[in-house]
Formats: C-alpha cells, sequence, structure tokens
C-alpha cells in the first residue's frame, strides 16, 4: 500500500499541486488533541463536536467548505489517530477512508495534517507515514499562538523543504492562519520541491525521522505552568476527588435551579400563543387538534429545552478544557472495581447527556468486552430526556426546601435518581464481566491534554446541534405521536361526537394493559404515557399534557396539579423508579443494534432493563404506601 | 519495498543520541520499572515486559527506548499515575507502568 504512494506524491505535487481539487473529499486529519475538529469548524462552519478527550470524534463529520464562487469541497474530519495501525475501530474508519476502503466514501483526493506545534517532535511521527500515502497533503501546524505564549518558535519554510510538503503555521481555535488552507485546496499555496520519504514502520523510525525534519528548525516551548498549576490542584490526593464531587453537585443544582428562569419564560410563550391560536383560529376539530394536540403535547416538552442545554452546556466545558480527562484518571481505580476502565467513564458522561452518542463513543475503546459491557450499561445514565419526566414528578410531589447548602430538596431528590442509575450501572457492569463478559483487565492509556479555554464557537455550534437534535425530534416523532394519540383520544365517534377520553380507543389501550400496571401505582392515563414514551421518555410528558388537556376545559393549574390528582405518593416514586431503570428510547435500541451488528444485544437489554424498571417500580411502590400509611 | 529510515547525515538531535545507548545492555542490576519511580523522579526508558500491541500504542505516545520519562501526580491512592515524557504527560496503571523497564537517567546524561 506504502510503496505504490511515494511515486503517486511526486507525480501529482510535480504536476502543480492541487490545482484540479474543487468539487472532490479533502481529509481532516491529526492526532487527538490536536485541534482539527476547531479547524474543520472554521473552514465549513456547519456544526461538529470539538473537545479535548483523546478520540472523542469517532463519528465521520463531513461538511462543504467553499473556495471561491461556486467551487466547493467536501470535508471529512476524520477521527484523531496516533498512527495508521489500526487497532480501535476509529483507527480503523481513518485508515480505511485514506486507503479509499470505505464503502460510500471516496478516496480523498487531498490532505489536511493538522498537528500540534506546541509538541511538535511526538506530534510529526503522524507526518511520516501520512505523506507515504502519495496524496497531496498540507501541513497545518496548530496552536501557533500557545507556542508564542511559551516561548517556541518555529521555521515553517525549512521544515516544509526536509518534508516535502507545504507547512502553514495556524491557530484554528483564533481563526489565524487558516486561509492558506484554502490557498491550498485552490492550488494556489506554493508546495516546496517534493522529496523522496523514507517508508517507516515503526514508532522509533518515525521518531526519529521527526526529530530529524524539526531538528534545528523548532524550539520547544517552555512546559505549560498552567497546566501544571491546575493539576497540583484537581490532582491533588485530597482536593481532587473533593473538587470532582464538588462539580457534580453544582451541576446538577445549577440544572435544576439556574434553568427555571428561562423555563418559566419559555413556558409563558408556549401558553401564550397556545391562548392566542384558540382565540384566532375558528372553533372546529383542527383548532382543537392545534391547541389540546400539538401545543399540549410538544409545548410541554419545548419548555425543557433550555435545561438540557445547560446539561450540554456544562459537559462541553468540562471537556473541551481538558478536566474530563483527569476525571476519567480520578475515576479509573473505582471502575476497574467493577471491571470496566477510565475510558468508560467518558463514554458513560456522555450518556448523562444522551445514550446514542455515548454508545458511538464507545469505539475508543479497544477492548471488546469493555465496549460491550460499556455499552450495556449506558442507558442506566440518567439521559436529558428522562430530565422532563423527572423535572415535572419531583416539582408536582416534592415541595422544594433547604436542605444541605447549597443543595434544596429538589436537587437533592434529583441527584438521588442520578446514582440510583448510576447503581444500577455498576451492578450491571460487574454481574456482565463477572459472567459473559468476563476476560482480563486491559491497559488504561491515556494522553492527558494541557487545559485549554473552551472556545465559544466550539461551545455554541454544539449547543446549536443539541437544540437542532431536540427541537427536530419534537417537531417529528413527538409532534407524530401528539397528534395520533389526539385523534385516538377522539375516536370513535359517537353521534358525531367525540366520546370521553376513558372510552376512547387511546383510553381502551390504556385500560387494557392497567391491570398490569395497577400494581406499580399507575392508572390507565400513566399507562398510554408508558406505551407512546416507547419511542422516547419525554414523550410521556407530551402525552400527559394531551391528555389532560382535554380532559380540562380550563387550565386547571397544569400538569403537576392533574398528576397530584391521578397519582399517590407511592405511584409517584415508582413512576421515577420506572423510568430511571426502563430503555424507553427506540433511538438507543437503533444504536446498540447498529454497534453490536445484531438484533440479540439490544432485545437481551430491553428485556433486562424493563424486568429491573417493573420490579424496582413495584417494590418502590409497595414501599413507600407502606411507609406513609404507617 | 521498506527502505531503511534515513538517519544517519543529520543524527544531532537529542533522542538519537539517546537512541544509540538503547543498546547497551550490560547493566547487572535487576531491572527497574516505571512503577517504582516516584513522583519528581526522572529516568530513561530501556524496553518493555509487554503485549507487542500496548508497547507500540506506548511508544506511539512517546514511552521510545532511550526518552527521558518523569514521574507525576497520580490519582488518589498512586494508581493511575501521569508521566511525562516526550512533551506530553500520559496516565498509566500500575500494572502497564511495572511493564516498562528503566535506567537511570543520569548514566543517558553522562555518555550523551
Amino acid at each position: 500500500m506504502e510503496k505504490e504512494g511515494t511515486c503517486h506524491t511526486l507525480a501529482v505535487a510535480s504536476a502543480g499541486g492541487v490545482a484540479s481539487i474543487a468539487d472532490h473529499t479533502v481529509a481532516i486529519i491529526g492526532p487527538p488533541n490536536s485541534g482539527k475538529s476547531t479547524l474543520f469548524n472554521r473552514l465549513t462552519g456547519l456544526r461538529q463536536k470539538v473537545a479535548n478527550y483523546p478520540g472523542v470524534t469517532v463519528e465521520q463529520r463531513r461538511g462543504k467548505m467553499q473556495l471561491t464562487g461556486m467551487r466547493h469541497v467536501e470535508l471529512i474530519d476524520l477521527p484523531g489517530v496516533y498512527s495508521l495501525q489500526a487497532r480501535s475501530e476509529d483507527e480503523r474508519v481513518t485508515r480505511d477512508v485514506l486507503m479509499g476502503n470505505m464503502p460510500g466514501t471516496p478516496r480523498p483526493k487531498a490532505i489536511v495534517l493538522v498537528l500540534d506545534s506546541t509538541n511538535l517532535g511526538r506530534h510529526l511521527m503522524l507526518a511520516a507515514p501520512i505523506l507515504a500515502l502519495g496524496i497531496p497533503t498540507l501541513v497545518v501546524l496548530n496552536m501557533s499562538d500557545e507556542l508564542g505564549r511559551r516561548g517556541g518558535e518555529i521555521d515553517t519554510a525549512d521544515i516544509a523543504k526536509r518534508m516535502g510538503a507545504p507547512v502553514v503555521l495556524a491557530s484554528a481555535a483564533r481563526g489565524e492562519g487558516v486561509e492558506p488552507v484554502r490557498e491550498f485546496l485552490m492550488g494556489t499555496l506554493a508546495v516546496p520541491a517534493p522529496l523522496e520519504l523514507p517508508v517507516l514502520n515503526n514508532p522509533p523510525a518515525c521518531r526519529a525521522w521527526a526529530a530529524q525534519v524539526s531538528g534545528r528548525a523548532y524550539r520547544p516551548p517552555a512546559p505549560p505552568q498552567w497546566t501544571k498549576r491546575l493539576d497540583a490542584v484537581f490532582l491533588h490526593p485530597l482536593a481532587g476527588p473533593l473538587i470532582f464531587a464538588a462539580v457534580v453537585i453544582a451541576v446538577f443544582q445549577t440544572i435544576f435551579a439556574g434553568a427555571v428562569p428561562m423555563m418559566d419564560w419559555v413556558e409563558a410563550q408556549v401558553t401564550a400563543s397556545g391562548k392566542w391560536l384558540g382565540v384566532v383560529l375558528p372553533a372546529g376539530v383542527l383548532r382543537d387538534l392545534l391547541v389540546e394536540g400539538v401545543w399540549g403535547g410538544v409545548g410541554s416538552v419545548v419548555v425543557f429545552l433550555p435545561q438540557i442545554l445547560l446539561l450540554f452546556l456544562f459537559i462541553g466545558v468540562l471537556e473541551d478544557s481538558g478536566y474530563l480527562a483527569r476525571a476519567a484518571v480520578i475515576a479509573d481505580r473505582t471502575m476497574a472495581k467493577v471491571g470496566l476502565q477510565g475510558k468508560s467513564f467518558i463514554p458513560l458522561l456522555s450518556a448523562y447527556a444522551c445514550a446514542v452518542p455515548a454508545i458511538l463513543a464507545t469505539r475508543t475503546i479497544e477492548n471488546k468486552r469493555d465496549r460491550m459491557a460499556t455499552i450495556l450499561i449506558a442507558p442506566f445514565m440518567t439521559c436529558s430526556a428522562r430530565l422532563p419526566v423527572y423535572t415535572l414528578v419531583i416539582a408536582a410531589f416534592i415541595p422544594e426546601r433547604p436542605l444541605m447548602w447549597p443543595l434544596g430538596t429538589r436537587a437533592a431528590a434529583l441527584l438521588g435518581l442520578y446514582l440510583l442509575g448510576f447503581l444500577a450501572a455498576v451492578i450491571t457492569a460487574r454481574l456482565l464481566k463477572s459472567s459473559i463478559l468476563k476476560g482480563e483487565r486491559t491497559p488504561f492509556v491515556m494522553e492527558m491534554p494541557p487545559y485549554r479555554w473552551p472556545t465559544a464557537q466550539s461551545l455554541g455550534l454544539r449547543l446549536l446541534d443539541r437544540s437542532k437534535v431536540f427541537l427536530r425530534r419534537a417537531g417529528t416523532v413527538i409532534l407524530a405521536v401528539a397528534i395520533g394519540l389526539w385523534i385516538m383520544a377522539h375516536l370513535p365517534l359517537a353521534g358525531g361526537k367525540a366520546p370521553e377520553i376513558g372510552d376512547s380507543v387511546a383510553g381502551t389501550i390504556g385500560r387494557t394493559i392497567e391491570p398490569v400496571i395497577e400494581p406499580l401505582g399507575f392508572n390507565w392515563k400513566i399507562g398510554i404515557g408508558l406505551i407512546t414514551s416507547l419511542a422516547a421518555r419525554e414523550v410521556i410528558v407530551g402525552t400527559l399534557g394531551t391528555i389532560y388537556g382535554i380532559e380540562s376545559e380550563e387550565d386547571a393549574g397544569g400538569l403537576q396539579q392533574a398528576l397530584r390528582q391521578d397519582l399517590t405518593p407511592g405511584g409517584a416514586v415508582a413512576l421515577l423508579v420506572f423510568f430511571a431503570f426502563a430503555m424507553q428510547c427506540m433511538s438507543t435500541v437503533a444504536v446498540v443494534r447498529r454497534e453490536t451488528g445484531g438484533w440479540s444485544w439490544p432485545a437481551i437489554q430491553f428485556g433486562y432493563m424493563t424486568a429491573l424498571a417493573y420490579g424496582c417500580a413495584l417494590a418502590a411502590n409497595y414501599l413507600v404506601t407502606a411507609w406513609l400509611g404507617a | 519495498m521498506v527502505r531503511p529510515p534515513v538517519l544517519t547525515e543529520r543524527g544531532h538531535g537529542k533522542i538519537l543520541k539517546l537512541m544509540q545507548l538503547s543498546g547497551n545492555n550490560g547493566d547487572p542490576r535487576p531491572p527497574v520499572t516505571l512503577c517504582q519511580l516516584r513522583r519528581g523522579q526522572e529516568a530513561v526508558v530501556d524496553g518493555f515486559d509487554l503485549p507487542e500491541e500496548v508497547a507500540r500504542r506506548l511508544m506511539e505516545l512517546g514511552f521510545l527506548p532511550g526518552s527521558a520519562v518523569r514521574a507525576g501526580r497520580s490519582a488518589p491512592g498512586g494508581d493511575p499515575r501521569v508521566f511525562e515524557v516526550d512533551g506530553s504527560e500520559v496516565a498509566l496503571r500500575r500494572e502497564t507502568a511495572a511493564g516498562i523497564r528503566l535506567r537511570e537517567l543520569r548514566a543517558g546524561r553522562t555518555a550523551g
């Protein structure tokens, strides 16, 4: 593969660089933490996850970049790799794309290789196998601002001469030095005389070559002083774990208390626009469907957008700043006790936002058994879709009182639910790793990126992306369920009039499963919610919104009051416990099927989680009712 | 066809000098491993007693025979520990660090 590549480079490069690149595919590649995703954002402006954790870009991301006028190139942001030796899934993806072996992806016509200029010696090791591929390559030495600040220097012209490839210094985070990338892709950048490069197959040879290339042209920067100072605190034997706990508690309290004004505002807008629609539209089926079905159903879910964005903002800041890697080190010993490793910690933490990206992020775990165990327990982590359900039920049943500063009773209840999910995950992991997924402990090897300020652009793009995903779901899945439910709640027509909701099709379905869920303290209305929330957890909130919206003519103090009338405290706790454990999410089932390559794992997982949810909810209802009755 | 790396002509880098040393295996003392290094102590990587795949990943991260390595902070309890090597910081579990053999850095310096 590498043999024929060398000559190819020469041919293309001597024929005048990459003049005919327009409308073709260009790959962006680099080691983890080189900032290539930040550069990708700069060039395309499209959404893209950027993070400091090694290997977070497991999915292939594409974006269009405009060169001039009508000319575009298709950029692919490849997963970060240290070499082209394919061991983990993302390394395989990167190598397959570069070799042209990836179905559906044409072999890139050019490569933008992004390296960290503050750690050039080691990062140049990747340049050797990339240049040997024989694809026209631009080498971007990123983080130039940090290099300058720490007193490092690079003679790019000298390095370019010795590599036989164009080299530019850039700071993608600040948008400096990005223009030459465009020039390179347009074929107007001066390309140095090509060199015949040695083919290097092992790390010592690559490192020696890198040292020779950088040679006197590179003065390494001083060690990052701030990283050392911060690590003295964050990895302190005593302060470290305390800060870790404080960060977790602060996040939960802020999500719960800090999001309230924003949520109130959104709710006011939804209610006001619903009322306005009720007045403006002529009376009839359409108005009822819109106001009761769509506004009642979709509106009650949209209210939770601020809370979910706040959670993603926190995870984004922790990830991009580099703290998450330290958290993984602190967590590794604990993870090892249940048979997992620190690398599982990042996917599991992402699962607090959503299980789908978390399961995709497990591709960075090289050990198959560890990866499978992580996939199977990820849905136990309290994802953001559970938040609307938790928030609603907690707010309806638990009065807000200060408990232990800064924690209030409601935030404590929420934290308790998060712990419950975590506990279930730990126990399940332990069971899996001591039975069907038994295997040797694998080495935990993780690079600690220097601490960096998260960029506003990266965080902004991430939140924009999340908002789109959430609103798209509200506009498709939840909208469809809301409309379908509204129609089912109005059929069969009796004498041209809709029946009482209890006698409707939806009511009948609810009543049919009522005997099964009655021991949990749920009535048929909750039953309808359990069925509709099989699509996605937060749908139950919209469903209840629709049901109660139909039932009451007047807005009777909202969902919370309606719930208090329909659920006993025991039933409320049972509902919370059920949602903590049940795998009510089509997207997760689909992604587990894709990642495990069959239906058997998702089927086992779904069955296990549902059984656990039912059993524990039953116990919760029984215990709480007995406790309150005594 | 695999050509040998071209490094003899401009072999003035620090790493190169250290690399040449890695051939000296005449040390009679029992091997010291990375997990014995205390915080702040420095040494030179000598070799690996690890599966080839793991050794290769470690080498990609900078743990090359001949490279200077310095022990840094750790998680509570001393495991995993962060090591500074070749301009990076890498966290390793004790059991992995135990598979990396060391030479004293002093020996590397005087010879260099």
